[in-house]
């Protein structure tokens, strides 16, 4: 067994394991084990080094448990952790977390399941990881997601607050997500929001790529600190860059090699995607390099533009999808600047200015942006 | 009559809640209610009908094309737009094998431990396993050692005494029949399962860029360009790749699904006369052939469990009600609405959370209730089946005969909780037998130099009418899914989605009429009302996917299209 006991100050009995050793009796090889800690370090934007480290600290790591939430969610990001990358190791980080609460895939049913959950709170109050799919309905007294009777927001503040830190997964946790589009119908918010005093981290996406699930959970158990974030809540690891800074066809773009319909050769040739409405540009998110369903693919290697899923309120501020990004404002390129967002617009200025690639858009740039924004 | 509350009702996508009363240990009557709303269509109107797959995809992240695919064919079939013939294999390509791995899934990671007892599998036979294995499957991960380490690793798990996900389940309840052996089989190819689904679902990934949400759907065609030429489009590699992912998900299905189904089944035959519900089948057709667009599947409804009628469906004739749903309609109560008339106010008047019990007597779900010439319709791949099979579908007919005839039964064993389980095989092992055929077609056409993926004559709004309405229709592994556009000056003017979950979830209507859930339950005998495994065994069999169910449009008029400036 990798697990032992040890009494504490407290005098009370805490398991201890040995992840070295519950790895061997799943039949993964300390050499897999080191290679899955580098891959780790990669995600974290850790240095190379960092591996042993990691190693070193997932090995005297204690057993803290884990519960997943679910509100207004479309289980998206629970079938993203299904489909994870490193799928021995990171589905045994889940099981040396201990997932408690899972409605997906929990055997238990109804009160059974709601005493589950009530248990790990009763028990290990600030102890526990809180996982959140899914936003939170705020309006007319919560109706809009009741489980077991009670209102999301009601669990939320309950189960969150009394964690010691809330993963949310997904933009709808992370933001408010799809169902807070407007007119936002339900009052939805994402978690932070919804309770204000709970210590979260976001992990948007439209699913999260569960390799920054992972990521986070580790950096966790090794540091024994969330991972630093931006602004926005979101770990600098996973969003500290564009989709645009790292994207594979990047190249295409400073050179003005742009696809301008459906299928045609530059589609085809894998030409920059600006122009059918890719949102990379103003999008923070390590789809590139971290690319999903085991690093098989990403939108813009399936020749779609990125639509932006990472950031917050991306459905209104991000749509019309087909749209390209507004260009820089005073330059009198194209007038819908206002339409879509300043924020964008701005970000966008400075990177299309840096680059010097005005003169590029100009040339035969008159007729879609202008026709479809009547 | 005491009544019971099952919530949440897991294993399942979304928030479901049963209610049901009981005369005795009898189920004498139930109360289906979805308990979260979102108002995704509420959230579409205004917005470009080119974006709407985008929107509606999310609908749901478990069946996650489905809604992406009616969406696409909604917005097609109101601007008249054929989408050429590569496009509509890459897409059978992609409802297919979606088909087949949302199926599995079900058995083994939903569905199946209502039957697997997993603590029985600990005193199993290693051995004794390994020989039943041999007796059912040729599948080559079979031996004693193998089924001793599985044994092994759950024993491990069970012995830190702490169960996680399988804490506090009915386990040991009585109405669990499977000998030790093949519950640790099934196990351990519940533990197989998860792998494999992983893996053969990167065919998404290299169509659609991933998996769950693929991004590559586009009114008119996909966003995948084909090039054998190119490194950055479909080209030989990548087929290479996805045969080789077909022929994985083929054998699977072939060697430890069905049999597992069937060695599963054949312990709970009395099942095949539980659960019937409804009685009625409503089936869209799927799989259309590239040129003719002649349906694999046909589409039909039958009416009473007679297979030998089957009727034509025609759009005009679904209706959604709302007597017993939280909604409003203007004119009143007591009437349907035709989804491109469809109108919604939603109007909570169920009690303020926390609660007991819902006021069955009156509004009890988020969930309307959709009736097909008004009948309420069971939907899904047993209904899927039985209109082929009733249509005269030759494969669907060999393979449903086949099946009755290993487990001793007869065609009335089909309308039942097993019949739906052993339909859901199926329907899985056909398409997996069928997928490698729209690949040979794709690779046809790509080696006659046709590489059209998409038709841009009306990409461009300005070549679009200024109304038009259309209506999009996919069979979805939980069954027939329809999709209601109606278009004004480039606009999404009304959006309305009648969802697989909605038909089978459904709560009364106008007539009192119960929906499929709530009508399969009565009569469902417990063991102990306060573990009620029978009800869950109904309940999963239909693979509920209760945040599809739940959408609605508004009539309200809101402005969508203006935009906050950040």
């Amino acid at each position: 067994m990798g697990d032992s006991t040890r009494e504490t100050s407290t005098g009370a009995v805490e398991r201890i394991f040995n992840v070295s050793q519950l790895l061997e009796e799943k039949g993964v090889s300390r050499r897999d084990f080191m290679k899955f800690c580098t891959t780790l370090s990669a995600a974290l934007a850790l240095p190379a080094g960092f591996a042993p480290r990691i190693a070193q600290a997932l090995d005297e790591v204690k057993r803290p448990t884990l519960v997943w939430l679910e509100f207004q969610d479309c289980a998206g990001d629970t079938e993203a952790l299904l489909r994870a990358a490193n799928p021995t190791v990171g589905e045994l980080i889940l099981d040396i977390l201990s997932v408690d609460y899972h409605e997906t895939v929990m055997a238990a049913a109804g009160f059974q399941a709601e005493e589950a959950l009530a248990k790990v709170v009763r028990e290990q109050k600030g102890k526990y990881i809180a996982i959140v799919e899914g936003s939170i309905p705020m309006k007319d007294g919560g109706v809009y997601c009741c489980v077991a009777g009670r209102s999301a927001l009601d669990i939320a503040r309950e189960v969150c607050g009394n964690a010691l830190a809330t993963v949310a997964v997904g933009t709808c946790a992370s933001y408010g997500g799809l169902p807070a589009a407007r007119p936002n119908p339900t009052g939805a918010v994402g978690v932070s929001q919804a309770v204000p005093g709970a210590k979260v981290v976001n992990l948007p996406g439209c699913p999260l790529n569960a390799d920054n699930l992972t990521a986070t959970v580790v950096h966790y158990l090794v540091f024994n600190k969330l991972p630093a974030a931006d602004a926005l809540g979101r770990p600098l690891f996973a969003y500290g860059k564009r989709i645009h800074d790292n994207c594979e066809r990047r190249a295409h773009f400073d050179a003005g090699q742009y696809v301008e319909s459906w299928g045609d050769p530059a589609h085809a040739k894998g030409h920059c995607l600006y122009k059918m409405g890719c949102k990379g540009p103003e999008t923070y998110h390590n789809c590139p390099t971290q690319k999903f369903n085991e690093k098989t693919s990403w939108p813009v290697a399936s020749g779609h533009g990125c639509c932006g899923c990472s950031q917050p309120q991306f459905w209104d501020t991000m749509t019309p999808i087909y749209h390209r990004l507004p260009n820089v404002p005073g330059f009198g390129i194209e007038s819908s600047a206002d339409k879509i967002g300043m924020g964008i617009a701005a970000g966008t200025a400075l990177a299309f200015g840096a680059h010097g690639l005005v003169s590029a858009f100009r040339k035969g740039d008159s007729a879609e942006g202008a026709k479809e924004d009547r | 009559m005491s009544k019971i509350v099952i919530d949440p009702i897991t294993r399942i996508e979304g928030h479901l809640r049963i209610e049901a009363a009981l005369d005795g240990n009898t189920v004498s009557d139930a109360w289906s209610s979805s308990t979260m709303f979102r108002g995704v269509e509420n959230i579409l109107k205004g917005r470009d009908p080119r974006d709407a797959w985008y929107f509606t995809q999310r609908f749901c992240g478990v069946c996650t094309t489905v809604h992406s695919i009616a969406s696409v064919r909604a917005v097609e079939n109101a601007l008249n737009i054929k989408v050429p013939p590569n496009a509509e294999l890459i897409r059978n390509i992609i409802i297919g094998i979606q088909n087949v791995q949302d199926h599995v899934i079900h058995f083994y990671h939903l569905h199946a431990l209502d039957w697997v007892d997993i603590t029985s599998g600990l005193r199993a036979d290693p051995v004794k396993t390994a020989a039943l294995a041999a007796s059912i499957s040729e599948w080559p991960l079979n031996s004693p050692t193998y089924f001793k380490e599985v044994q092994d690793k759950v024993k491990a798990f069970v012995a830190k005494g702490r169960l996680g996900p399988f804490a506090n389940a009915y386990w040991g309840h009585p109405a669990y029949k499977l000998p030790p052996e093949a519950n640790l089989l099934a196990t351990a190819h519940y533990l197989e399962a998860l792998e494999w689904q992983k893996d053969i679902i990167r065919i998404h990934a290299i169509l659609g860029s991933k998996n769950p949400h693929p991004q590559t759907f586009l009114v008119g065609g996909m966003s995948i360009p084909i090039d054998p030429d190119s490194q950055n489009a479909l080209n030989a590699d990548k087929l290479i790749e996805i045969r080789r992912l077909l022929a994985r998900s083929k054998e699977f299905v072939e060697k430890v699904y069905i049999p597992d189904l069937l060695a599963v089944a054949s312990f709970y035959k009395e099942w095949a006369a539980i659960g019937a519900g409804v009685g009625n089948y409503l089936s869209y057709g799927e799989y259309p052939d590239p040129v003719s667009g002649k349906q694999w599947l046909p589409a039909g409804v039958i009416v009473g469990k007679e297979l030998d009628r089957v009727h034509p469906v025609s759009q005009e004739k679904v209706a959604e009600y709302v007597d017993h749903s939280w909604y409003q309609y203007q004119g009143g109560a007591g009437r349907g609405l035709h989804p491109w008339e469809g109108e919604t106010d939603y109007r909570y008047t169920g009690p303020m959370p926390p609660y007991q019990n819902l006021d069955t007597d009156h509004k009890y779900s988020w969930v309307k209730a959709p009736r097909y010439q008004e009948l309420p319709m069971e939907v899904g791949p047993l209904a899927r089946l039985l209109v082929a099979y009733a249509s005269g579908q030759k494969q669907v007919q060999d393979a449903v005969n086949g099946t009755l005839k290993k487990l001793g039964v007869g065609p009335e064993a089909l309308f039942s909780t097993l019949g739906r389980t052993a339909a859901r095989g199926i329907d899985c092992l056909l398409v997996a037998e069928e997928l490698p055929k729209w690949l040979d077609q794709l690779v046809d056409n790509i080696g006659k130099g046709d590489l059209k993926a998409h038709t841009g004559e009306k990409w461009d709004p300005a070549n679009w009418p200024v109304q038009a309405a259309g209506y999009g229709w996919h069979e979805a592994p939980r069954g027939a899914l329809g999709h209601w556009i109606k278009i004004k000056d480039g606009k999404i003017e009304n959006y309305q989605a009648v969802v697989p979950s909605t038909w089978n979830a459904s709560p009364r209507d106008a007539k009192g009429q119960r929906g499929p859930y709530e009508a399969a339950l009565i009569g469902t005998q417990l063991a102990d009302p306060a573990k009620p495994l029978e009800i869950l065994r109904t309940i999963h069999s239909f693979d509920p996917c209760l945040a599809c169910a739940v959408h609605v449009l508004d009539a309200g008029g809101n402005e969508l299209v203006k935009v906050k400036v950040l």
